[in-house]
């Protein structure tokens, strides 16, 4: 079953091409990796379905319906850096999206719905191991507790859809490691449906049910900007197949370098 | 050899450093002085500490026979009235424009350049049609504070706001918050330290203005005074004064940065604490 479709999708700057005919159906509960050479429009991509982006031409649908063009609490979104607030200890961060929800007005829940709100914030961090620095700001924290900080308040709304954006980009390799344990856990429990851009053709073929490269089918040389990417290849992948094929093994290597 | 710009004092050495231009220009302060004495006992301009305190004692511990005041506690008690009006109106425009342009494109694209235009405007310059327009009473003064420190304050805000990285609102938006409930949350917080910030760069400025508004038109004030004693080359009044004006704002400056560590722990690194 498809959560999301893209029906023909053109994302134009102007004179510029970003994206072309994207076709894609993305099956509820997979697990999408994203890849693709520097500029080949994957955060581009990813900005049509949390919504800062529309489409020049085409449709994207969400569960069938026209997806609605401003980022919303179906959609969570974890950016590489910058995406919690650094003025709100971990635990409030993650509490947000539950003032949000509850208190239109103040934009703070008080009292019994307060502690309700508190004990399912901790309970999310415990999952993510930050249950110890509830009362730390974002700036006390390394750089991979922010991401698990920022995992935590973007699941906190129990959304279907989470998109990542390079989201290990800036951690070291070993934390890396910790946290695909991590997404793949809660990936698995919450029932998501995740797309993820990396640059990390390993991690991409390690993590995802499916691979999708993005780039340029066409080139002239002429106007280079005047063709826009796709998803040229599209693998889904099972136990089997988790290795990079030759096809991409070019890629991963340029990414390396 | 480490490099100048690698050396830091520490809490001690950093007292002792600041303490030492200061007790520096006050011994130069009275050697001149003793000196100018010691040639002409009838010098006025450079007042000797004894004499300055016969002037302290006669403005702010003795009551005026003839106005049934203590100058000086009316003088401060009368500019401190201006200045803080003038400060509070200029903040609380400040916090909502500043928001308001920062936040949402459509305001900003509609006051952002009356905003940019009124700042580039010399506030002095408005002094006469404040005058002619208002009068002469507390409100043009007042007004003159406000005028001149809120445009620069209003600028910049609304561009910490508009500069708050795009993920942070994306984010905040996915986990269900509207226009409202984003500006209380994540912009009016994020706004404040900013806001003490900027309202302790502007006490200078909003110090000028009050006393050019008071020495012009007044008949109280620390500014008028000043200028009225002027006339008789009361150094020993002028110097006292000023010295008590720069207490008033080194002590707002101390209040304004203490409130901002207090309330916003999370804007101040550990190196500046
Ligand atoms: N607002 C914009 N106006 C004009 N061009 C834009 C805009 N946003 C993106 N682009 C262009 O779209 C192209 C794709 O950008 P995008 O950020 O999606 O690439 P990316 O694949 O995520 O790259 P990276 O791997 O470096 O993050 C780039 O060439 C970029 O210059
Ligand atoms: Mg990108």
């Amino acid at each position: 079953m498809s959560i999301l479709s893209f029906r023909d999708v053109w994302v134009e700057y102007g004179e510029k091409i970003v994206l072309e005919k994207v076709e894609l159906e993305v099956a509820d509960k997979s697990f999408v990796s994203i890849v693709g050479p520097s500029g080949a429009g994957k955060s581009t991509f990813l900005r049509l379905v949390t919504g800062q982006e529309a489409p020049t031409r085409g449709r994207v649908m969400l569960d069938g319906e026209p997806l609605s063009p401003e980022p919303g609490p179906n959609r969570g979104v974890v950016f590489q850096r910058y995406s919690v607030f650094p003025h709100l200890t971990v635990l409030d961060n993650v509490i947000f999206g539950l003032d949000c929800a509850g208190s239109p007005l103040l934009g703070r829940v008080f009292g019994a719905k307060r502690k309700a709100a508190a004990e399912q914030a901790e309970a999310l961090l415990t999952q993510v191991g930050l249950n110890h620095s509830l009362k730390a700001y974002p700036a006390q924290l390394s750089g991979g507790m922010q991401q698990r900080l920022a995992i935590a308040q973007a699941l906190i709304r129990r959304p279907r859809i989470l998109l990542l954006d390079e989201p290990f980009g800036a951690l070291d390799p070993g934390i890396r490691l910790d946290m695909h344990v991590l997404i793949t856990e809660l990936w698995q429990e919450h029932g998501l449906t995740i797309l993820m851009v990396t640059h990390d053709i390993k991690e991409a073929f390690k993590l995802g049910t499916r691979v999708l490269a993005f780039d340029k089918r066409r080139h002239d040389p002429q106007a280079p900007h005047r063709f826009g990417s796709t998803a040229v290849y599209d693998f889904p992948l099972t136990e089997k197949t988790r290795q990079v094929p030759p096809e991409l093994a070019g890629l991963a290597k340029e990414e390396a370098a | 050899m480490r490099r100048l710009l690698n050396i830091r004092p520490k809490r001690g050495g950093r007292f002792f450093l600041g303490f030492f231009p200061l007790a520096a220009v006050g011994v130069a302060y009275f050697a001149a002085s003793a000196a100018r004495t010691a040639a002409n006992p009838a010098d006025k301009l450079l007042p000797t500490p004894a004499e300055m305190w016969t002037a302290v004692e006669r403005m702010a511990f003795t009551v005026d026979p003839v106005r049934g005041m203590i100058p000086m506690v009316a003088d401060t008690g009368a500019s401190l009235e201006r200045l803080l009006i003038g400060l509070g109106i200029a903040t609380a425009a400040t916090l909502i424009m500043g928001l308001v342009l920062g936040l949402l494109p459509l305001v900003r694209a509609g006051f952002g350049p009356l905003v940019a235009a009124i700042s580039v405007v010399p506030p002095i310059a408005l002094l006469p049609i404040l005058f002619i327009v208002m009068g002469l009473g507390e409100a043009s003064k007042v007004a003159l504070i406000v005028v001149g420190i809120a445009p620069f304050m209003i600028r910049d805000l609304a561009s910490h706001v508009a500069a708050i990285p795009e993920e942070q609102m994306v984010k905040a938006q996915s986990l269900g918050g509207s226009t409202w409930q984003i500006g209380l949350r994540v912009a009016l917080p994020q706004a404040m330290p900013r806001l003490i910030k900027c309202l302790r760069l502007s006490l200078g400025p909003a110090w000028v203005f009050l006393i050019s508004a008071e020495a012009i038109a007044s008949d109280v004030g620390l500014g008028y005074r000043i200028f009225l004693v002027r006339r008789y080359l009361a150094m020993d009044v002028i110097i006292p004064y000023v010295i008590w004006i720069s207490l008033l704002a080194v002590a707002m400056d101390l209040i304004l940065m203490w409130l901002s560590r207090r309330f916003y722990p999370w804007a101040h690194s550990a190196r500046d604490a």
